[in-house]
């Protein structure tokens, strides 16, 4: 096998190379050859090609995504902002927290259990990287029909591969979601969120400076996994009598994980590192050319000394593995040693693989010979931009105008009875605790609220009980609808969540889900989502810290519904203050806050009735969120109400199910004037929640609505057991309990 | 002088901050204790946390029982020094032979979650003292190798003498022989359960009771009483 070296590549400029089975265009190619004034070695062209590829260049969704940058609203919380592994936000006494929400979707389609296991690992070390210790994790994820056979085969392995890998890890799940829609089916979204917390001295960035500096790989052993298109590469360039079917999917090792977290930890609290970086996708290439390129630039790397599974790897595979469980330190000479015992305490392989010189070349030797000669900022940051054109869908029209209204309603009590118990028992709607229970939510002894309630919430100081919530959102049905919309109550509901558990918002991550790129109708959405998003979190006050973008979430020619999930952070300066869903008192009094309109399009109802998409979403008034915000977290600080629950999917009656089953309550509802029953228990208007109060705060209460101009309106008692809507019908709990519990364990069980 | 109760760290452990905590909250002092180290620092009781440890690889427990600690811990357990085995604790008790029986995969084959009614079977041991027989607690358990088995024999023994010191109630989560959900060796000084009383000793903090505080009053007492 003959090496392709640096030498080599400039004397052999026509040698024939496989950039377009790397997924390079013609255009990109040429452009690397320009970069270098020569052809690209074969490990060159690797790292291009990963480096430059949609998922890590980013470069349909840049130009769009700048606007987060722009629109940034004035927020004296962020430390860290776009650009590092993760964004870091001030939550008050000294703390700081991270977060960020990634997807792991197209290898959790083809592997399961590993895809979505790895996707947890991977965003808990672009946390970790960031110097705190993790502290919990969120997983939002999407799935085909809920009765259709690939979910079967899909779902268990994802919900299995997330608690096997969080639970070993002994982080907390404490929120996500579950929807089915069959625009999922053969691109389920899997999503995972993590939060770290450390001290505002602590934070580390990924940065290589100071030359003298040793590289350190440091976590498992590097093998042929997640190697996707270079194989190709391997293969044709080199020797094609070698296996070449390896993985694409990686294969985690949470065991390996929860050491690498400690000894992370360990030598964060010796202040032994200057830079450091996780390897995540694109591995090597990408830890040591934006640790170089976010440094002074130059960096040396001897790429044999890397500790390896399979010793027959080529250097391009071995730039190229996507093997789990690894990060790259950067530490000055006097601390390495130190480094190493504190490595070794844990049971963790470390190795200097090179050191920060002087120049401005990332150049990488194998056994001793040049096979990378090349600007770090190139391969990380100066990827290509396309201005992708986009378009307003020709059928966007048609589908606005296909109004919701015009559907059957149900007629009479009886009606409306039948469908209340459809709703509660669809499986959108439904109890998701066969899936939650399979996580582990009590881990570290600081849970203060995890699903189904709103948000998620931590404690992070013991003595102080400061805490932290989270929760995530995104309505893919009102997305498709009016993308600008859809992303503007997807930030607005995961908002409400958040202020409903009593905490109030800080900052977002967002993951953004997407059809191809290259269809301009997608590209529109994706337009319209950035820039509706973009203007919520500057009307919220809500900055963007980072994200992730994942595109070609589509089969042929159909894609996903545009799917923008906005993770919303909140702080708590006291979580003994918080506020549950559950209605637990009887005799409390149920309030509905904000204005209920007849607003159908993309309801639960209008699917789980009628299988019907079409009209508009509700109306979004960031302002009332921000007020009605604003009383919630009044009323949880000064015990004005004992529980609360946002009104979205499903409308109040979903709300008022799930508090009464949580609460073992029942509820007298009156419907309030002005209202028709069927609109005030399925409309969907956003801005609104339901709170139980206590008799001896309805006054304070209501005075505090009526002077901040909320409208308020009395609904009912929490009493009984069942659920009766006065003059129309009413249904024990029992038979709610069956219907909204038995659902997912009747299809996956 | 403070009673010092040691809590055992494993590669792999998760609950041990917990457990550190729970001591702290019932009024003991806590001191970490090593996998590598024999030495047990002078405590007076030992807990052995919950969590993977080694990844739960080969089998769970099988690899920490031969670890340095383990060495001590079995050595001095055999001459009366308390142990608590929580969850993957309780597994390693069983693979160090301290207490009968094993762990089998969950019959249903998850992982499962969920606050778990007890009921206190023994409350003579050194670890349930605070507790009356037949008493009902609720604890979160959390596992997928939580199926208690052990042959009939052995099954018929712990039940003649005492030994099986809580079982599930309402519900079997996960077909534990005979609804088995912690036992106690013959002397009561090593108690082994796959439920987290850790984890239910603060109001509020994950199941919002503190029904599991009584394990760590239970020891502090006979300690300070002995």
């Amino acid at each position: 096998m003959s090496l392709d070296t640096v030498k080599h590549a400039a004397e052999t400029p026509d040698a024939g190379q496989p950039w377009k089975e790397l997924g390079l265009k013609e255009d990109e190619y040429a452009r690397i050859r320009e970069i270098l004034g020569r052809r690209p070695t074969g490990a060159e062209l690797a790292m291009y090609s990963v480096m430059w590829s949609e998922h890590c260049s980013y470069k349909s969704s840049k130009v769009h995504l700048k606007q987060f940058g722009e629109k940034v609203p004035e927020n004296d919380a962020m430390l860290v902002g776009i650009g590092e592994n993760a964004g870091v936000v001030d939550v008050g006494q000294g703390y700081a927290v991270t977060f960020k929400v990634e997807s792991h979707n197209h290898p959790s389609y083809i592997e399961p259990y590993q895809g979505a296991a790895t996707g947890v690992g991977g965003i808990v070390r672009d946390i970790l990287a960031m110097g705190a210790r993790p502290i919990a994790v969120v997983d939002p994820l999407r799935f085909g029909a809920a009765d259709h056979p690939d979910t079967r085969r899909v779902l268990p392995g994802i919900v299995a591969g997330i608690g096997g890998y969080g639970n070993c890890l002994g982080l907390p799940n404490i929120g996500g979601e579950v929807v089915f829609d069959a625009c999922y089916q053969g691109n389920p979204l899997v999503n995972a969120g993590c939060i770290g917390v450390m001290k505002h001295e602590d934070i580390h960035l990924a940065q290589a400076s100071g030359p003298g500096n040793k590289v350190i790989l440091y976590g498992a052993r590097t093998g042929g996994d997640g190697i996707g298109g270079v194989s190709v590469l391997a293969s044709e360039t080199f020797d094609d009598t070698k296996p070449t079917k390896r993985p694409a999917v990686q294969v985690g090792d949470p065991f390996q994980e929860k050491l690498l977290i400690e000894c992370t930890l360990e030598i964060f609290k010796e202040k032994l590192v200057a830079g450091i970086q996780d390897l995540g996708g694109a591995g090597l290439s990408c830890a040591t050319s934006e640790l170089a390129s976010a440094g002074s630039g130059g960096m040396r790397v001897e790429l044999d000394t890397v500790p390896l599974r399979d010793s027959s790897l080529s250097p391009e595979e071995i730039l190229m593995s996507e093997s789990q469980e690894r990060m790259c330190a950067i530490v000055e000479p006097q601390h390495v040693d130190r480094f190493m015992e504190i490595c070794e305490k844990w049971d963790v392989i470390a190795t200097v693989i090179g050191e920060v010189t002087e120049g401005s070349q990332l150049e990488i030797f194998w056994h001793g010979e040049q096979i990378v000669d090349v600007p770090p900022r190139s391969v990380a940051h100066e990827g290509p931009t396309y201005h992708r054109p986009f378009a307003r869908p020709s059928w966007q029209d048609a589908l606005q105008a296909d109004d919701a209204g015009k559907l059957a309603r149900p007629a009479n009590g009886a009606e409306l009875r039948e469908q209340v118990l459809k709703l509660v028992g669809s499986p959108n709607q439904a109890s998701k605790s066969w899936i939650t229970d399979q996580y582990d939510r009590f881990v570290q002894g600081n849970t203060v609220l995890a699903m189904p309630e709103d948000a998620g919430m931590v404690r992070i100081d013991e003595t102080s009980n400061l805490g932290v919530a989270m929760a995530t959102d995104g309505n893919g049905r009102y997305a498709k609808l009016d993308p600008y919309t859809g992303a503007r109550l997807a930030l607005a509901e995961s908002y409400r969540n958040v202020a409903a558990s009593g905490a109030k918002p800080l900052a977002i991550s967002d993951c953004l889900n997407f059809g191809s790129p290259e269809d301009p109708d997608v590209m529109w959405q994706f337009a319209e989502a950035t820039r509706g998003l973009a203007d919520g979190c500057l009307e919220l006050g809500t900055p963007v810290t980072g994200g992730n973008v994942s595109l070609y979430n589509q089969t042929g020619e159909t894609a996903i519904h545009p799917t923008p999930v906005v993770a919303v952070l909140g702080v708590i300066d006291d979580v003994t203050r918080r506020t549950p869903v559950a209605f637990a008192e009887e005799g409390q009094l149920l309030y509905l806050l904000g204005d209920t309109r007849e607003e159908f399009g993309g309801s639960a109802w209008s699917e789980v009735i009628h299988q019907h998409l079409g009209g508009m979403p509700p109306e979004v008034d960031l302002g009332r969120e921000k007020l009605l915000g604003e009383i919630l977290i009044s009323a949880s600080r000064d015990g004005m109400v004992d529980a609360a629950h946002d009104l979205s999917d499903g409308g109040l009656i979903q709300a008022v199910t799930e508090s009464c089953l949580r609460g073992g309550n029942g509820a007298r509802l009156v419907v309030p004037e002005g209202l028709d029953a069927f609109t005030f228990l399925f409309s969907e208007s956003a801005g609104r929640a339901v709170v139980s109060v206590p008799r001896s705060e309805e006054l304070r209460f209501t005075d505090m609505c009526g002077a901040r101009g909320l409208p308020v309106a009395r609904i009912g008692v929490v009493d009984g057991e069942e659920i009766e809507i006065q003059g129309e019908f009413s249904i024990p709990l029992s038979e709610l309990r069956t219907a909204h519990e038995g659902t997912l364990e009747g299809l996956f069980a | 002088m403070t009673t010092r109760i040691g809590v055992v760290t494993f590669p792999g452990t998760l609950d041990d901050q917990d457990s550190l905590r729970a001591v702290r909250i019932a009024g003991a002092e806590p001191v970490s204790l090593w996998h590598r180290d024999k030495d047990l620092h002078q405590v007076d009781a030992v807990i052995l946390a919950g969590g993977f440890s080694y990844g739960d690889y080969l089998r769970a427990g099988a690899i920490s029982r031969f670890s340095p600690v383990m060495e001590t811990v079995i050595e001095q357990a055999k001459a009366g020094l308390p142990v608590l085995g929580i969850c993957n604790g309780f597994q390693i008790l069983t693979e160090a032979h301290l207490l009968p029986g094993a762990m089998l995969r969950n019959n249903h084959l998850h992982f499962i979650c969920r606050d778990q009614k007890l009921r206190v079977e023994n409350a003579e041991t050194a670890w349930t003292s605070d507790y009356t027989a037949g008493q009902e607690i609720s604890v979160p358990l959390k596992n997928v190798d939580g199926r208690y088995t052990a042959d009939e024999r052995t099954l018929d023994e712990l039940e003649a003498e005492g030994r099986v010191a809580f079982r599930y109630a309402d519900v079997n989560p996960n077909g534990s022989l005979r609804d088995i959900a912690g036992i106690t060796n013959a002397a009561g000084n090593v108690v082994g359960l796959m439920p987290h009383p850790e984890h239910a000793v603060e109001p509020l903090i994950g199941t919002g009771r503190t029904d599991g505080l009584g394990f760590f009053t239970s020891i502090i007492k006979k300690l300070v009483t002995a």
